[in-house]
């Protein structure tokens, strides 16, 4: 066998929490940092308020942006209930990172079906890395609630080798400038949680 | 240069980089984004068109002007340009001409999984498939070689994985544009009657076998050549799926997925034991493999429906895989996908859903209204079917229809497919109501131009439509304007002209809530007054996203059992819960 071991990502979440640019911004480190990446996503119905899901796939050579059911090595959930929903994609040693915000989904809202509870502690239950925290309030303490993302970012990032030059290198690239300072205290914030 | 690029930005730059500079699309998820790019580069014209059959029309008439000329569309799209299509075949191109034609396995966001591979062989025209980002940007320059060396029309074959996965894609220099355009006159070539269409057809077999003999050799048709237990046959997305799980088997990948290279296949076929075909949806590559006599697994054991993935794969080939299980055994809610708040469709749908008539929808942002609780709508099929239906279903029901059929279309959908039945209506005296929801762009699709807008896809401003007019023109005379977020005139307006004799339009004015350039200020978020609230549940009827229930706050004197309450963080304060509120509590 060739020897072409492929990292997967998995980013979940609701539609509207900047998933899809936090994707990106993983996929423009992985390329800077030398890597193949390649990464899948569907828009479309999904963004009305739907569920939002992104796949990214590194190492050297890379076929598939899907990965096999069961082999994902990381979940980054952008919203608590939401990880529940992806765990047969991931490996049984995977690393799951969790925003502990909750976004009710319609049935919820109706009163109609409870949200579920204690989900971190299934999820610890079942995997030994899981990591959780409020991303909304850290990014709050960042200076924008918006960069909840980049926030789960940089916990991401902490699982990768990928020079910490190269994630400041294209965070600069990918927001405004009035914007880059925050996003960078955001991304510390990540790193550190 | 090697940028991050998706499948459809790599199909943009590929035909700028290949010399095109002229392009005509309608939009229709996972195409939209092609000219979305492609209008961005120096130099090109590009367009929205009306219609997939107006776009095809007018990347012709560029063609044969000796134009390279690009049509894009989603699959349901080649349907809408069938007509064109399978005539281009014959008369051939002039210039060059390639349609894009992105596919939907899983139904992502269309209303059916046509596999348009189909279309190749039903036309006799030439379909390059790339299974990425580099292989979009490399297969459309390729594509349009093709068309000029054989004067021929060719397919570009995308699927939504391909069009919305990015790639690593390294970028070349682009070619600069020659300016080959000019009259040809060639009437015998051009002029598609009976006399010169039959002689263009013996034409279309020569070229046929021609292409055959091509894709023999042509360089995207490879081999590799690995362990020889295992021959794989693929095409597309696919390949990659395979690669993943099974590296080290056989396989020839076909970079032209019509016409097959017969020779190259059975030269493969002997080398190796066993060979399986891997492709989504229908048999295509598999029934002509095996029309040549070459025994191949394919379908007895890989799926018809849905996109696959490697594990569908794996699990297909090596059959006694354990399926991955999640952890988690309860029920999760589902996020369904819902219209925004201050949607100007919700005012109007949830009127319409009390009113009792049978709504015939149509394709747009509006079609989720169907679901609970709003149930707006009873049918939907295809772009600018609304109208047509309606009017059927009140032929056919007569008297027992009278007042009770509805047709709802959507401005962008209105001006793309419903302006011919419309006339219909008026001509053969239809007693249906027909509602254009205008919201000033095609929203479902991110919010492109029309010609309903006053802009085209190059930002430039340009006549706008007048629909009163338009629609007043094919010979309506109840014509009724609207604002759907004002439900008493709404009620109203639909009571008034359902009880009309004869066909009605009304036309419901607002501009989509996402719409930027509306400039629509969102207002204060409307709140929930606790002591006045009653817990009658009939705001959340609106299934409005800020609106939620609060279970058990109860209040003295009250039969209530709870409240309601409104997200102040996502209302747009468009004031429909407001009118809905029979209490007064929200405001
Ligand atoms: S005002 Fe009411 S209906 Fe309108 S967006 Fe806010 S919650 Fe929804
Ligand atoms: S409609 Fe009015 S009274 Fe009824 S639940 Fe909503 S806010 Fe309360």
């Amino acid at each position: 066998m060739v020897d072409n071991k492929v990292n997967s990502i998995l980013f979940a979440g609701v539609g509207g929490q900047g998933i899809l640019r936090a994707s990106d911004i993983i996929c423009e480190a992985i390329m800077e940092a030398g890597m193949d990446v390649k990464k899948s996503e569907v828009h479309g119905m999904a963004q009305r308020g739907g569920c939002v899901t992104s796949h990214v796939r590194y190492g050297k050579k890379v076929y598939s942006p899907l990965a096999e059911t069961g082999a994902i090595q990381t979940l980054v959930s952008f919203e608590k209930m939401e990880a529940l929903r992806y765990l047969k994609f991931l490996r049984k040693d995977a690393a799951i990172i969790v925003n502990t915000e909750e976004i009710y989904p319609p049935a919820v809202n109706m009163g109609d079906a409870p949200y579920p509870i204690d989900v971190i502690a299934f999820l610890k239950e079942h995997y030994s890395k899981v990591i959780h925290f409020n991303a909304g309030e850290l990014a709050q303490k960042a200076g924008n609630i918006k960069t909840a993302n980049v926030v789960l970012l940089g916990a991401v990032s902490n699982m990768m080798s990928i020079d910490q030059s190269v994630w400041e290198n294209v965070i600069k690239k990918s927001f405004p400038e009035k914007l880059v300072k925050i996003n960078l205290a955001a991304f510390q914030m990540g790193i550190a949680a | 240069m090697k940028v991050l690029m998706s499948g459809n930005e790599a199909i943009a730059r590929g035909a700028y980089e290949a010399g095109v500079r002229f392009a005509a699309a309608y939009p229709g998820t996972p195409s939209t984004e092609i000219l979305e790019e492609f209008c961005k580069y120096d130099g090109v014209y590009a367009e929205w068109s009306p219609n997939e059959k107006v776009a095809v029309e007018v990347a012709i008439g560029a063609a044969l002007a000796g134009e390279k000329a690009l049509a894009v569309m989603k699959h349901v799209g080649v349907n809408v340009a069938a007509d064109p299509i399978f005539t281009v075949s014959y008369t051939g191109t002039n210039g060059s001409l390639v349609i894009v034609s992105a596919d939907d396995p899983s139904l992502h966001s269309s209303q059916n999984e046509q596999d348009n591979r189909n279309y190749a062989r039903f036309a006799k025209i030439p379909m390059l498939e790339p299974a990425d980002a580099q292989e979009a940007k490399e297969y459309i320059k390729l594509a349009f070689e093709i068309s000029e060396k054989f004067d021929t029309p060719v397919f570009l074959r995308s699927t939504t994985r391909v069009s919305h996965s990015k790639a690593v894609v390294t970028l070349s220099e682009p070619r600069k544009h020659e300016d080959k355009t000019g009259f040809t006159y060639n009437a015998d070539k051009y002029v598609m009657v009976p006399i010169n269409a039959r002689t263009q057809r013996v034409e279309v077999e020569k070229r046929q076998q021609a292409l055959k003999h091509f894709a023999e050799t042509f360089g995207e048709n490879k081999m590799e050549i690995n362990n020889l237990d295992v021959g794989i046959i693929t095409a597309g997305m696919p390949y990659n799926y395979a690669k993943e799980v099974f590296p080290d088997y056989s396989y020839l990948k076909l970079g032209m997925v019509y016409p097959l290279p017969e020779k190259l296949i059975r030269d493969f076929a002997s080398k190796v034991k066993k060979i399986y075909v891997i492709e989504e949806l229908d048999p295509f590559l598999e029934e002509q493999i095996k029309a040549m006599g070459i025994k191949v697994i394919g379908k007895e054991i890989f799926p018809y429906t849905n996109e696959f993935d490697p594990g569908i794969i794996k699990n297909a080939i090596e059959k006694n895989t354990q399926m991955p299980v999640s952890p988690y055994k309860e029920t999760l809610s589902p996020r369904p996908p819902n219209l925004c708040p201050g949607c100007p469709h919700r005012g109007l749908f949830y009127a319409l859903g009390k009113s009792k008539a049978y709504v015939h929808g149509d394709i747009g942002c509006y079609t989720l209204s169907y679901m609970k609780p709003l149930e707006g709508l009873h049918s939907c099929i295809c772009m600018g079917a609304s109208i047509g239906m309606a009017h059927g279903m009140s032929k056919a029901l007569k008297e027992k229809g009278k007042g009770k059929v509805v047709g709802v279309i959507g401005d962008s959908t209105f001006l793309h497919s419903g302006i011919t039945p419309l006339l219909n209506m008026a001509y053969n005296n239809s007693d249906a109501l027909i509602i254009i929801l205008d919201n000033s762009t095609t929203a479902m699709t991110g919010m492109q131009e029309h010609p309903g807008t006053g802009y085209t896809l190059m930002g430039k401003e340009a006549k706008k439509v007048n629909l009163k007019v338009l629609v007043s023109a094919l010979g309506i005379e109840n014509i009724k304007v609207i604002d759907p977020l004002d439900l008493k005139a709404t009620r109203s307006a639909i009571k008034g002209e359902l009880a009309k004799d004869g066909p009605s339009v009304i036309i419901a004015e607002r501009p989509c809530a996402l719409f930027k350039r509306a400039n629509i200020k969102a207002k204060p978020a409307l709140i929930v007054n606790p002591d006045k609230c009653e817990g009658c549940k009939a705001c959340l009827g609106l299934n409005c996203p800020p609106i939620s229930w609060k279970k058990g706050i109860i209040k003295e004197g009250s039969k209530r059992k709870g409240i309601s309450y409104i997200d102040e963080t996502l209302c747009n304060g468009c004031g429909l819960c407001e009118q809905v509120c029979k209490f007064g509590a929200i405001s």
